[in-house]
């Protein structure tokens, strides 16, 4: 089934292969590569699912999952974040501010599309 | 007093003289026959006038002669037992001039032999407690030693946080900088470290003692200072149990303290560096993985995305090393910023060197010239580890064999030469300088530049001009020869050790009531621009040594010269000889006060004629806001309790009784010690006159003070 993905990530390599992934996979897509930028774009593309990087420029991802969650018109949008650091505080604090799920990088993109496919009820 | 008892007592024998007469008369009256009777009594009328006036007469002769042997006997032999109390109190080598009538005389001599004799036991006595304590002292001695050459800082403490004992290297780390407060003996440790922390350590150490933990250590970090930070170990000192059966408690605790800050900063850099090279590595293994997933999920993809993402697998396997190799360069810098060089004979480096090269190149070396008194500053391993790299590349680049090593002076280096038979390198050594060292095969990210850079080295090679050879040359700088630190402490008994302190009870309420052998003292004295501080006279010099336990200690002492910000008059100058030039630049009484102030502190000040100084201090009141409230005994005072009859209360005068010697005198540091030794002689003859406390000692000096101001 067709769900709207918003990618917040800065690093265009990676980005670049997350945008392959998600049109093979026959997800609707759009890229934000700033915090600001991931708010705004989440506001008109109203996405079901957030792959949101933790060290984003602007507002980092924490700041940016804690306004979606405070945001009532944009609805329960699935997130998944997106760490380089990869302590357990730093998983803890995502899930508290009501990240759906957390993964480490590197990761294997089995590994991603399986968690998009557990939040997104597929 | 005895003046008048005497005069009492020659009324009493007048009146009983006079009653015996006129018994006598009544006597003889009552036999005789009436008319005989009449015929005395006309007698006495007649010569009743002739015989009053002689009775006057009598009794004023009487009364003279009466005060005459006051006079001669009295006033020598009250002279005699204050002379006696002070060879048996305060100065056994004391000898009273004899003077007097012939008897008292004698019973001078006598004296005098039996101080003699006095004297000589004494002395005996203390020649054999001498000797009985060297065995001791070796000991404390040993101890001594041991702690001072500690490169850790130690501080023992009563449980109430008084300092008993502590070694040099903590003297010299709680004089720093920046760090408030002074250590030293039976000062509080809580003026030096943080009272909540001390006081969670212990609340530790009791916590895991009552556990039936035989050995705990309660490990802390300690910030005394702006730019201090002490990795702290703190171990309880176990009191003996009294009773049988009793736990025993802490009664007091040792803190061994080491400087943490260059390690502490060395850790945080190496943990951020490890931080930031695990985050990027991690994005672009993140980036490689999905690039590489993609290209094996989707074979199907076009020629061109494929392209696209193997270019980003490439791409982040460069940026990956080139983190790596940032990363590796930071840490080297990082080890490099925080080496601490050594101190060590050129030879010595040489011989390491020397030692390496043969074990690991199988090269063989001698040595030529060799100056043994050259030191230098180096990082001996990696300074071995160029050496030995140069003489890798002499032999695999230019074939030498045997190599020769020399060290001379030339001007402020040392130079180190590696001679060897063959031609030098034709580019010179500028292509060695940046290769890396090799050990083991692996190559090191050190390069013989960055080990001179460090050492602020040079290197060169040359033609050997005695030999048909080639010289590598190695100027490094010289430093001062390492001495043996000299002992910290002049006397065989170091002035770190109290342990009597261990039963000191903590400071009391009643500060009063305390016996002055249990105090803490300041001894103080003062010089000034002049004796008039009302007119504006000034302080230009504040001495003052701490007294504990009946000991001076000297290694405790405040001294400082003030600007007083005004001319000097020439007379003060000529007694105390400090100069206007000598004054010039010194702090004002402003700044020298507090620090004053905190010295004194929970002390009892002992001064000479105490009042002058404390007069001058109180005139700053309103200038500094320092109020010296403590207790002030007055060594002036407490003499004229002790030696009404001595005579002569000036310093120099109470010193020469007391058989203490003077240095130093009209400084005020000089003149603070006479007055701290003295001081100390008149407590145990205070004692015998029954002046024990605070308390007493002050209501005496009181009371001669208004003796000797009604004079």
């Amino acid at each position: 089934m067709k769900k709207r993905v918003l990618i917040a990530e800065d690093e265009p390599n990676i980005v670049t292969s997350l945008e392959f992934l998600m049109g093979q996979v026959g997800h609707e897509f759009r890229t934000a590569v700033n915090g600001e930028d991931a708010l705004r774009v989440a506001a008109e593309f109203r996405p079901d699912l957030m792959l949101l990087d933790v060290m984003l420029p602007l507002k980092s991802g924490f700041e940016v999952c804690q306004r979606v969650r405070g945001d009532a018109a944009l609805g329960r949008i699935k997130i998944i974040m997106l760490t380089a650091k990869g302590r357990e505080t730093e998983v803890a604090k995502g899930l508290a501010l009501g990240a759906d799920a957390y993964i480490t990088k590197p990761f294997a993109t089995r590994e991603l599309l399986d968690t998009m496919k557990r939040l997104l009820g597929e | 007093m005895s003046r008048v008892r005497f005069i009492a007592v020659w009324i009493v024998c007048f009146a009983l003289l006079a009653g015996a007469g006129a018994g006598g008369l009544l006597a003889v009256h009552a036999v005789l026959a009436p008319e005989d009777q009449r015929e005395l009594s006309r007698l006495l009328a007649a010569g009743g006038n002739i015989l009053f006036v002689f009775g006057v007469i009598l009794f004023a002769a009487g009364g003279l002669l009466a005060d005459g042997l006051v006079r001669v006997y009295l006033a020598p032999l009250r002279r005699l037992a204050e002379s006696t109390r002070l060879v048996a109190g305060g100065n056994p080598a004391y000898r009273p001039e004899p003077g007097g009538p012939a008897e008292v005389r004698e019973l001078y001599l006598a004296v005098n032999a039996l101080a003699e004799r006095h004297e000589t036991l004494l002395r005996s006595v203390e020649d054999q407690i001498r000797q009985a304590r060297a065995e001791l002292d070796d000991e404390t001695n040993r101890l001594a030693a041991l702690m001072s050459e500690l490169a850790s800082s130690v501080i023992v403490c009563t449980i109430e946080g008084r300092i008993l004992l502590y070694n040099e290297h903590a003297r010299r780390v709680f004089s720093g900088a920046g760090v408030p407060g002074y250590i030293g003996l039976g000062r509080s440790l809580f003026s030096l470290l943080d009272r909540s922390l001390i006081v969670h350590a212990l609340d530790q150490l009791r916590q895991r003692l009552a556990q039936g933990e035989a050995r705990p250590v309660s490990v802390f970090l300690a910030s005394p200072g702006p730019s201090l930070l002490l990795r702290a170990r703190m171990a309880p000192v176990m009191g003996t149990a009294s009773l049988q059966g009793e736990t025993r408690e802490a009664n007091g605790f040792v803190l061994l303290m080491d400087d943490a800050s260059e390690e502490v900063a060395l850790f945080e850099q190496r943990d951020q560096l490890l931080e930031r090279l695990i985050e990027s590595a991690r994005a672009s293994l993140a980036s490689m993985r999905a690039a590489a997933d993609n290209l094996e999920s989707f074979p199907q993809m076009g020629l061109e995305q494929r392209a696209r993402f193997t270019a980003i697998i490439g791409a982040e396997a460069q940026r990956l090393t080139a983190e790596l190799d940032r990363a590796t360069r930071s840490h080297s810098d990082l080890v490099r910023s925080h080496w601490s060089p050594e101190q060590m004979r050129a030879a010595d480096l040489v011989a390491l060197a020397r030692r390496r090269i043969e074990a690991n190149l199988g090269l063989r070396t001698e040595t030529g010239d060799i100056d043994e008194t050259l030191w230098v500053s180096v990082d001996s391993y990696s300074v071995a580890q160029a050496l030995s790299f140069i003489a890798g590349r002499i032999r695999d680049e230019l074939a030498g064999q045997d190599l020769r090593f020399e060290v001379t002076a030339g001007g402020r280096h040392a130079r180190i030469d590696l001679l060897w038979a063959g031609a030098r390198p034709a580019t010179g050594t500028a292509a060695w300088e940046t290769e890396p060292f090799r050990s083991g095969g692996e190559a090191s990210p050190v390069t013989l530049r960055d080990v001179l850079e460090r050492h602020r080295a040079e290197t060169w090679c040359e033609n050997d001009a005695t030999a048909a050879g080639s010289r590598f040359r190695l100027l490094l700088p010289l430093t001062e020869p390492v001495r043996t630190p000299p002992a910290p402490v002049q006397d065989s008994r170091p002035e770190f050790y109290d342990f009597d302190l261990f039963s000191q009870p903590a400071p009391a309420r009643e500060l009063d009531d305390r016996k002055l052998t249990q105090l803490a003292y300041t001894a103080f004295d003062t010089e000034t621009t002049g004796l008039d501080p009302a007119a504006g006279d000034e302080i230009i010099s504040i001495g003052a040594v701490r007294m504990l336990n009946g000991r001076l200690l000297t290694a405790e002492v405040f001294d400082r010269l003030v600007d007083p910000q005004r001319p000097l008059g020439a007379a003060s100058a000529k007694v105390h000889g400090i100069s206007p030039a000598m004054l010039a630049g010194q702090p004002t009484i402003v700044k020298v006060l507090p620090a004053f102030y905190q010295f004194c502190e929970d002390t009892v000040l002992v001064g000479h004629n105490a009042a002058f100084d404390m007069r001058f201090l109180q005139l700053k009141e309103a200038a500094t806001g320092l109020r010296f409230t403590q207790p002030v005994l007055d060594t002036l005072l407490l003499s004229a309790v002790l030696h009404r009859d001595l005579g002569g209360h000036q310093l120099e005068a109470i010193a020469a009784r007391f058989g203490v010697s003077v240095t130093g005198r009209h400084t005020a540091l000089g003149d603070a010690i006479v007055t701290g030794e003295i001081f100390l002689r008149m407590i145990p003859l205070l004692a015998e006159r029954g002046i024990v406390t605070l308390r007493q000692a002050r209501e005496a000096s009181q009371q001669t003070f208004h003796a000797r101001i009604r004079y």
